[in-house]
């Protein structure tokens, strides 16, 4: 995977490198705004840019912060963060033939990962073929991910722990839309490989989807052959709001090898709903998803891995202040709270008939400031309270982030 | 810039200013005496590096299939049974089965001694075999072990009383067990017929904090050492799991957790509750305080603790025979819990509390209810006091 990143670093400085590229020369390809957009236009949504007659156009983010943060009257101190470098390359093959990939670089270098990278053939507007690395459609997050568009350094707890954000995987679907007056409906259904066994059987001593992003070998092989399939209806109503509803699941445990039975197929279901809105007379945006995840897991296993999970979060952001500030002509100034709650384990003991504890609660209040829609500088504070299985007293942890995220 | 943009952005600098400057937006430290992680007082700064790997390994190390878990297991790491290197909940109880008298167990061709519970997907756990008697323990707390470990052979011995020569009831005597081969006999060490001192373990069938490192891993999560390298679930010897290094930090980790430490002692309901535990001779099993002697960490040694433990076995009667037992001692015979902790369980057993070897007791009262043979009589005396009395002596045990 490196490798591939590296490669496509190269070929990108040489493109670039043999010479100062004339500004006149670069054109920004005109996003459509004249219609709805669902959260599934998130990843064509983008600013990207084109060279001359280059057949690319090249895009990206970035994202860095400073935080300090403490856990139980303990603090590892005053940490400077690089979490992500992501870069965009699209391409339209023909009309109805377009190609886009993301490149994604997290804390350093320690991870990069293909997030996108898939050919959309459009065959008509209710049908259209994509094929290649696909974000799988579960709630909004997974789809709407881009540093920039958050006011919070940190992303949601439930989309990126419970559910597997950013959750990628080789594979092949179809998706389409349908606009209607003030409405548009859209939809996106895809088979591709899927999660494995560690998601029961993980560093975090508990039931992980996230797990399964460690496979190396995932988007060479599925680890059971059988496809995950996952689906998203959304509507959108221009004065209402977005709506979506989700579903993921499929077989995650290798039951058999060689032909082989080695266990019973064992499911993972996630199903999740997600909305959006901004109201029109304050023009607050307002942001949640909420999803459940259900598993078959072996009755050899004690409650420590829960069987079924439920979380979500609430974004609420309010525009305060929206004048020009230092020259920046759309510069707004926000206030916002992101509230969120994650239960890893629902379920009573066995043994005790109590039930089991193990969830977490979060509030992060934050101001923003946007000098454009495509960069914000963000100030959060953050408070968790974290119980463990039992039900012990929580952990707490507490701190503040500064940072900035911004496309470029 | 306008003077609204002037203030605003002042404002919200000050703001931002005021947070990070404010401690009372982040969380505080727990009092010391509230929490029973954390080192012991003189740790080197070498030795608290160990404490630290020691701790990473015992609380965040998770066993999984890839690393050794298995395939039949109790749990996937250490932590799990000792949330905050407290006592343990029910649902992490483990079972030991197969020997009834002390000629040793008779089940260990069928997986004796311990019941590996759970497995891996495709893999059937352990049952218990018919006829094998049984016994459930609910994980101990962890701290102050180190402390136990440094107190002389010679002092047990001094405290015991075979054959009640005292004529007061009371017959603490050790368990005495085969070590294996790895354990360091401690200096001043007893030896009779080849067999040593237990001290650690519901049955005191444990010699020293080596040995119960090695065999957790190996019989609670199915982790081989070179130490311990006989697979749990197919009784081949196999390659290392786990690095002997890991497992000396962790025994370290172990020997160094402090001892909890008492609140209100100065309490006069404390006080009382403290002469009325002597008065009615809850301490002659108990021993309040013990002296540990020459240890190779400085901070363990030449110290005075009160883990109100005499370590010794002791018939508790027949409510508490399970018919199962380990090394010497009898099926009605168990080993002196450590008081020290017990009014910090609820913070390690969600809000409730699971007494006694198995957790059968959910009340301080309860547990003494379940108390016979040698501690018959204090029994009595305490279901004799007075409301009032019972609940000092419940509000010393509380504060310990």
């Amino acid at each position: 995977m490196k490798n591939i990143a590296i490669l496509f670093l190269l070929t990108l400085s040489i493109s670039k490198g043999s010479a100062q590229i004339d500004p006149v020369l670069l054109r920004k390809p005109v996003n459509d705004t004249s219609r709805l957009l669902l959260n599934m236009d998130a990843v064509y949504n983008r600013p990207l840019l084109a060279a001359g007659k280059l057949p690319v156009s090249l895009g990206g983010y970035v994202e860095a912060n400073y935080q300090y943060l403490n856990e139980n009257g303990v603090s590892e101190g005053h940490q400077f963060q690089m979490r992500r470098l992501t870069l965009f390359v699209a391409s339209s093959i023909s009309k109805r033939l377009k190609f886009l990939s993301e490149i994604e670089f997290e804390d350093g270098t320690k991870e990069i990962n293909i997030e996108f990278a898939s050919i959309d053939f459009e065959l008509a507007p209710l049908l259209n073929f994509r094929g290649g690395v696909v974000m799988n459609p579960i709630g909004s997050f997974n789809q709407n991910h881009d540093g920039p568009k958050w006011e919070f350094v940190d992303r949601p707890i439930s989309a990126t722990q419970m559910l597997p954000a950013t959750w990628s995987n080789v594979g092949f679907g179809v998706y389409g839309k349908k606009y209607s007056k003030d409405w548009v409906y859209g939809y996106e259904l895809y088979l591709t490989n899927g999660f494995d066994e560690s998601i029961i059987s993980n560093g975090q001593n508990k039931t992980y989807l996230p797990a399964a992003k460690e496979n190396p070998d995932r988007f060479e092989e599925s680890f059971n052959g059988v496809p995950l399939l996952t689906a998203k209806f959304a509507l959108r109503n221009n004065k209402i709001g977005e709506i979506g509803v989700s579903y993921m699941g499929g077989v995650y445990n290798k039951f058999q090898d060689d032909g082989l039975i080695l266990d019973k197929k064992r499911n993972v279901n996630v199903y999740a709903l997600d909305f959006n809105t901004t109201l029109s007379r304050t023009k607050t945006f307002i942001n949640g998803e909420w999803a459940w995840v259900s598993l078959d897991v072996p009755n050899t296993y004690s409650e420590q891995f829960g069987s079924a999970q439920q979380g979500g979060f609430l974004d609420i952001v309010q525009p305060v202040f929206s004048r020009p500030v230092f020259g920046f002509e759309k510069s707004v100034f926000n206030v916002a709270v992101r509230l969120e709650y994650v239960d890893w384990n629902k379920g009573k003991f066995l043994s005790t008939g109590d039930n089991i504890a193990d969830h977490i609660y979060s509030i992060v209040p934050a101001i923003s400031w946007r000098p454009t829609p495509q960069t914000v500088f963000r100030f959060n504070y953050r408070y968790n309270w974290q119980t463990d299985l039992l039900g012990n007293p929580p952990s707490r942890l507490a701190g503040f982030q500064f940072g900035f995220s911004t496309y470029f | 810039m306008g003077q609204r943009q002037i203030i605003l952005i002042s404002f919200l600098f000050l703001l931002v200013a005021a947070m990070v400057s404010c401690n009372k937006l982040l969380p505080g430290v727990p009092a010391d005496d509230s929490v029973l992680d954390g080192p012991v007082e003189g740790l080197t700064g070498e030795q608290n590096q160990i404490f630290l790997r020691g701790d990473i390994a015992f609380n965040d190390d998770i066993f999984t299939s890839a690393n050794g878990l298995g395939p039949t297991f109790v749990a996937t790491s250490c932590g799990t049974c000792h949330a905050g290197d407290g006592k343990g909940h029910p649902f992490t109880t483990l079972t030991r089965f197969g020997q009834s008298d002390t000629l040793g167990n008779k089940f260990l061709h069928l997986g004796g001694p311990q019941l590996q519970s759970r497995a891996l997907p495709g893999i059937q756990p352990e049952t218990i075999p018919t006829g094998a008697t049984f016994s459930s323990f609910t994980p101990p707390a962890n701290t102050g072990l180190g402390l136990l470990e440094a107190v002389p052979d010679a002092v047990l011995m001094g405290l015991s009383d075979e054959l009640d020569a005292d004529g007061d009831g009371i017959s603490g005597r050790p368990n005495w067990i085969h070590i294996p081969a790895y354990c360091l006999s401690r200096p001043g060490t007893i030896e009779r017929n080849g067999k040593y001192i237990g001290r650690f373990g519901k049955k005191a069938a444990v010699y020293d904090l080596h040995q119960q490192t090695a065999n957790a891993y190996n019989q609670d999560m199915g982790v081989n050492s070179s130490y311990e390298s006989y697979n749990t679930y197919n009784g081949l010897q196999i390659d290392p799991e786990i690095s002997n290094q890991k497992v000396l930090d962790v025994i370290f980790y172990l020997q160094t957790l402090k001892a909890p430490i008492q609140r209100d002692q100065n309490n006069a309901d404390v006080v009382a509750g403290k002469q009325i535990f002597t008065t009615i001779s809850c301490g002659k099993c108990h021993t309040p305080q013990l002296q540990t002697g020459p240890s190779s960490i400085a901070a363990l040694a030449n110290k005075t603790i009160f883990p109100y433990t005499d370590l010794l076995l002791h018939d508790m009667g027949q409510a508490l025979n399970d018919g199962y037992t380990e090394g010497s001692a009898m099926t009605a015979e168990w080993r002196t819990p450590p008081l020290w902790g017990l009014g910090l369980s609820r913070n390690s057993q969600g809000g409730k509390v699971f007494l006694l070897h198995d957790g059968r007791a959910k009340s301080i009262e309860e547990a003494i209810s379940f108390h016979g043979g040698e501690a018959l009589q204090s029994k009595n005396k305490f279901q004799q006091l007075n409301a009032a009395d019972k609940a000092k002596l419940i509000q010393f045990l509380e504060s310990l």
